[in-house]
């Protein structure tokens, strides 16, 4: 009896384990430098403590995709690099697929914690200060300390400001003082609109007959952007301008000039109300 | 069958060609859409330019101007003197723009009061059938002539209720009862600037800003600095 050539049973390629390998380097490699170079990059920015906040908030998230992303992407490279078709071999059919209930478990479960992760992180930093968002007519994040008021008033197609604490005074354009608490009180006296106050980190809708408030600390002198977030008629597209955060003796400066202007309208003003919706009753439509 | 090399220039060529298709209908789009673009006549004094835009007020276009002839509209007065419905016009840059606006049009009052204090123009004020006004009762507000990007905002008194001879449908003559508002601005850098009305005075609309106060051509336009 001789011994017929024997044929070793190929050992299975360890896919998994390569693509675990990998995908652990390339995301150790991926998040910090996510995390460093991208984070600081990321709206709204640093021109208010919400923006601030916003910006590390949009970091951490990011950071936490970023692993994410990276599985999805070496995978897409693995399966392309390992998986493709030797046109020698022609068409093959590849091996039954299973079931395997660890990944499924595990799959489960991390995505689970990363999604209650955020949500419960989401919340708490809604929570401490509103995150710059509207919060009705009655906030429940209100920041200590002294609050400058400012009232924004949407109508198409232009938000004007006006300042209950500076004589009632209006303006179309926002100027805020320096390093200051500013309540922001948004209604609208017809459609709905959206104030959004871009580099502030700042967004709350402007609703006829509500006073939706949303807070903000400014920090130093410079600009910023506001626009419409809302779709509201022909001109939404240009319901956009630029507001100044002023340090404080030029903020007063501006008032005083703000109010020489004003002069001969404010005999016609309405008192200083959260809401002036449906007055003026007489009005064509 | 065509190779992967001219299957790409093919999709290629699509895209470019959709995107500049796209490019061209939002250009035009933002800058004249509603209405054709009238070139305002231009003088020169002592070496700068200088516009003479007139501007008429209506209560309703009537049916010679637009197939909507119940609109409330602006109109513009050409170098032949002739008034016409376009709202797109097209100024020269670092000019000064003497403008007369002829309203025939009654009061619908202002939602916004603070929108009656003259702003953006010579002196903040404006003259209102003779007599200076640095501000109106926003309640006898008819329309307002608006350029928000450029802070100019001028609310238009109307007509008294009462008024006798009052203006059916454009163009109204003179001899019809009208309050004329005179006003000087500058314009500055080359741009595309919107101007509107505030006072919501399309009557029978929501809130009385739907219709002509929503379709460029009527209450709506654009200053085409250049």
């Amino acid at each position: 009896m001789t011994a017929g050539p024997t044929t070793a049973a190929a050992e299975p390629t360890p896919h998994g384990r390569r693509l675990v390998a990998v995908w652990l380097a390339v995301s150790a490699v991926a998040t910090p430098l996510v995390a460093i170079f991208l984070g600081p990059a990321i709206p709204p920015g640093n021109h208010s403590a919400q923006a601030s906040e916003q910006t590390f908030d949009n970091t951490w998230m990011v950071s936490i995709c970023t692993p994410v992303v990276c599985l999805v992407l070496v995978f897409f490279a693995y399966a392309l690099w390992s998986f493709r078709a030797n046109p020698a071999e022609g068409l093959v059919d590849g091996p039954p697929l299973r079931n395997d209930a660890r990944i499924q478990v595990l799959w489960i479960a991390i995505t689970s914690t990363i999604v209650l992760f955020l949500a419960g992180f989401g919340t708490y930093e809604l929570l401490q200060s509103g995150a710059g968002g509207g919060q009705g007519p009655s906030p429940i994040a209100i920041p200590a300390g002294k609050q400058f008021q400012v009232q924004v008033i949407g109508q198409q197609w232009e938000f004007t400001y006006r300042y209950p604490s500076l004589g009632g005074i209006e303006s179309d354009q926002l100027v805020l003082p320096a390093h200051s608490t500013v309540r922001f009180d948004v209604t609208s006296l017809d459609a709905v609109h959206s104030f959004w106050a871009y580099e502030l980190g700042v967004k709350a809708d402007a609703n006829p007959g509500v006073d939706n408030v949303a807070f903000v600390q400014t920090k130093g002198a410079g600009t910023f952007h506001v626009r419409c977030a809302e779709l509201c008629g022909l001109w939404h597209g240009y319901m956009f301008n630029n507001g100044r955060v002023l340090e404080q003796a030029d903020f007063a400066a501006w008032a005083k000039q703000a109010r020489v202007l004003d002069a001969p309208i404010l005999k016609y003003l309405p008192p200083y109300a959260h809401t002036y919706f449906p007055d003026p009753q007489r009005r064509a439509g | 069958m065509r190779s992967t090399g001219g299957k790409l220039a093919l999709v290629a060529a699509a895209v470019a060609a959709a995107g500049v298709l796209i490019g061209f209908y939002v250009a035009t789009l933002s800058t004249q859409a509603g209405s054709a673009s009238y070139t305002v006549p231009v003088t020169t004094e002592n070496g700068h330019k200088v516009v003479d835009l007139q501007l008429m007020t209506v209560a309703a276009i009537g049916p010679k101007l637009s197939p909507n002839p119940d609109w409330v509209s602006y109109l513009v007065r050409d170098a032949q003197g002739r008034w016409r419905r376009d709202t797109v016009w097209r100024v020269p840059a670092d000019a000064t723009i003497h403008v007369t606006v002829y309203n025939f049009d009654g009061a619908s009052g202002l939602r916004n009061p603070w929108l009656a204090r003259p702003q953006g123009i010579d002196g903040n004020r404006v003259t209102i059938d003779g007599k200076p006004s640095d501000a109106i009762n926003p309640d006898d507000a008819s329309h307002t002539f608006a350029i928000p990007q450029l802070g100019l905002i001028v609310a238009l008194p109307g007509v008294a209720d009462g008024a006798k001879n009052q203006c059916g449908v454009a163009p109204c003559p003179m001899s019809n009862a009208h309050r004329t508002i005179v006003f000087t601005f500058h314009t500055g850098k080359p741009g595309h600037y919107r101007w509107q009305c505030f006072v919501p005075c399309a009557a029978g609309w929501i809130d009385g800003f739907g219709g002509p106060m929503q379709t460029i051509g009527y209450m709506d336009g654009f200053l085409n600095v250049v």
